[in-house]
């Protein structure tokens, strides 16, 4: 049967949790072994998603679940100075943090300089100089009723990103997380959980990237949790850029207060299986968040993006964009869910998700869901399917532009409004160039 | 510079041109009228290259060569020009950017180096006055949110930069108005020289005021049915096609 199935995938994390928990960061403490026991139980009651659940009937874990991968809970001293100065972003000036399978690497990272008022430190560390600092906080926007893989992250909580921004201050510099994977030997598992704190009025910009070292297997099992008290605004980034022999479950889950704002751009440029949850709740009048996406799918690889946002109040605005190309073999989910509650009159909300196939075998499975309780909302929301126009191919070819550059100059033009809306000049740079380096590999002409 | 001989075309299993024949000598201007659906807008497609086309017979020489043979790349490389008459909206991709990718592959296929950006600004200011058109108007996407003159324009435009030998001009009256159409026909007379060629499609003789041609074929059921001199188009005006069709009628009766 598949649910026992999945209940056996679960089992070795749930018995590898049970032997590791005493040794965590801040073991002991009485809340936080609460918290990651309750995890445990969870993860061992519902297991590891499988195709028979309806947000995941089009994303297949088998990949996963048919291998063991090992939790790297504790730091390996990986320390590739060589890796990361290829992995930068070149010109891109920032706070940065790196973690090695999701341990924080000191060595490589940069915080100096931090404004007062900002804390941008490892998340074991905060744990085990002041774990009641996050009682509150963590575990606070994750949904309520987490599938399998955020269970297992809430069940290990041990190292990530801990991010604070205090009142009223405006970072210019970005935070850069850079998550490294398969660091270290095959089929380990990186288990980052990050929390980022906007108090109220502030300002920053995060960016988190996750690359591998190596082209070894490797999973990736992350949770980033944001909440952002009254008018602060955040700019959030998040690249996803692994090898083809990785996977990568993702999840970003958000409260917002009163007049805040979320600015969250996803790009998925590699991966073997990536699969991104996103839960936005707008907790207060006037809170505004905009969502835009963009996956690049090549070879076998498959891209999954799970968003949902709640409008729990009235006057608030969301507004999401997400736009898909995909070639060869790759397939795509889109799953984008906006519910409006009773009270969430005033509500203006527009989805959209654009797809397109530059080859024969590429597949996209696209859903957007409304569910609409108020009856004085804005709602609009679309969806496309599409493959390259003829005759825009053909009108550059008689200006004397090859086939394949015309292809590949209006494949470009179709990312380029989510591109042109990312504002640090570097971060747009560097994702222009992962779009184009990706489309240079498209020769065939259908 | 270019020579049609017997050419059949068929689209969609349809018969559209019939051995068409067309002979143009540098430095000509050529003006091809004809009816709704008398094959013009075909005949300048298949000379650009469009893909969507079936040439079942006949020739077209160019410059000593099989244009036939050649992409639409390798057309435009060599100084073939279609201004559309749709010219289609490209968001996301600005009129520089195609301009200078333009200009480049053109220059690169000659051999010659490409234009550096001071050289390259300076060739695209001096043909924006050409047409009549800001420098603002670079920026903005491939003929997105244009107006039917504005597109219209942005062909001529294109044109100048290009520099082709062989320029072949769609309906490129259609929809404009007078200021407009006065506009892109002293784009198009600044570009006669004796060296370039222009075949002129239209519909209507309006356009034939502002760039007088050498030489007028009527096209009607995918062939030329009549040529003749600059007042040859104003006889059709006189008449109307009919006279034209009723003459056709005539000729393949005669023929039969």
């Amino acid at each position: 049967m598949n649910i026992a199935a999945s209940n056996a995938d679960a089992a070795d994390y749930v018995a590898a949790q049970q032997i590791a928990a005493g040794a965590l960061p801040a073991a002991g403490t009485p809340w936080l072994d609460a918290s990651r026991d309750k995890a445990k139980v969870i993860l061992a009651d519902v297991g590891l998603p499988t195709t028979r659940l309806e947000d995941w009937k089009y994303t297949n874990t088998r990949s996963i679940t048919r291998t063991k991968f090992d939790p790297v809970l504790r730091s390996e001293s990986w320390s590739e100075t060589a890796v990361i100065e290829q992995l930068k972003v070149p010109e891109l000036k920032s706070h940065r943090l790196v973690f090695a399978d999701g341990i924080f690497v000191s060595e490589l990272s940069s915080d100096a300089d931090l404004p007062r008022g900002v804390r941008v430190m490892s998340m074991a560390q905060l744990l085990q100089s002041e774990p009641e600092y996050l009682k509150s906080a963590l575990g606070s926007a994750l949904p309520e009723s987490p599938h399998g893989f955020t269970a297992m992250n809430s069940s290990f909580i041990s190292d990530g990103a801990f991010v604070e921004i205090g009142a009223e201050v405006m970072l210019d510099k970005p935070i850069e997380l850079l998550f490294v994977s398969a660091c270290s030997g095959k089929d380990r598992l990186g288990l980052p959980r990050n929390l980022v704190l906007c108090r109220s009025g502030s300002s920053a910009t995060v960016v988190e990237r996750y690359l591998s070292a190596t082209k070894s297997r490797s999973l990736t099992n992350v949770v980033t949790e944001v909440v952002l008290d009254d008018s602060a605004s955040l700019n959030h980034y998040r690249v996803v850029d692994e090898s083809a022999d990785s996977f990568h479950v993702g999840g970003l889950f958000v409260q917002q207060d009163q007049s805040s704002r979320l600015d969250a751009c996803s790009v998925v440029v590699g991966g073997g299986l990536v699969r991104n949850d996103v839960l936005v709740n707008l907790n207060a009048p006037g809170a505004a968040v905009d969502l835009t996406g963009l996956y690049l799918g090549r070879g076998r690889s498959h891209i999954d993006n799970h968003t949902h946002v709640v409008h729990h109040t009235p006057d608030g605005t969301s507004r999401e964009h997400y736009k898909g190309i995909l070639d060869d073999r790759s397939r795509a989910v889109f799953h984008g869910r906006i519910t409006v509650e009773s009270g969430a009159q005033q509500t203006d909300s527009e989805q959209s998700n654009h797809n397109l196939l530059l080859s024969r075998d590429a597949e996209v499975d696209t859903k957007p869901q409304l569910e609409i309780y108020a009856d004085d909302v804005k709602c609009a929301h679309g969806v496309t399917v599409g493959q390259l126009d003829d005759k825009a191919v053909f009108y550059l070819r008689a200006r004397g532009v090859g086939e394949d550059e015309a292809r590949k100059m209006l494949t470009l033009a179709f990312a380029a409004d989510v591109l042109a809306k990312i504002e640090q000049p570097a971060l747009k740079g560097y994702l222009e160039r992962c779009v184009s380096d990706l489309l240079s590999s498209i020769t065939h002409t259908s | 510079m270019l020579s049609v001989t017997n050419l059949d075309v068929a689209v969609n299993g349809g018969m559209i041109l019939n051995e068409l024949n067309l002979e143009v000598q540098a430095g000509e201007v050529h003006a091809i009228m004809g009816p709704n659906g008398s094959g013009k807008s075909t005949f300048a497609n298949v000379l650009a290259g469009h893909p969507g086309y079936e040439v079942t017979a006949g020739s077209v020489i160019y410059e000593g060569q099989d244009l036939l043979q050649m992409d639409p790349e390798e057309r435009a490389r060599r100084g073939v020009f279609l201004a559309f008459q749709y010219p289609v909206e490209i968001p996301g991709v600005s009129n520089v950017y195609l301009l200078k990718a333009a200009v480049n592959e053109i220059r690169k296929h000659r051999g010659e180096s490409e234009l550096d950006a001071v050289k390259f600004l300076k060739l695209v200011r001096e043909k924006l006055k050409l047409v009549d058109m800001k420098e603002e108007f670079l920026h903005r996407a491939i003929n997105e949110g244009f107006s039917g003159g504005e597109k219209k324009r942005n062909e001529i435009f294109q044109m100048a930069m290009l520099e082709p030998k062989l320029a072949i001009l769609d309906e490129t009256d259609s929809g404009l108005d007078i200021d407009a159409l006065k506009v892109v026909a002293q784009g198009v007379n600044e570009l006669r020289d004796s060296s370039r060629s222009i075949v002129m499609v239209t519909h209507y003789q309006r356009l034939l005021d502002y760039i007088v041609p050498d030489y007028v074929h009527v096209l009607a059921g995918g062939r030329v049915v009549k040529s003749g001199g600059k007042e040859l188009a104003l006889e059709l005006e006189e008449h109307g096609y009919g006279w034209i069709e009723g003459q056709t009628a005539e000729l393949l009766e005669t023929r039969a």
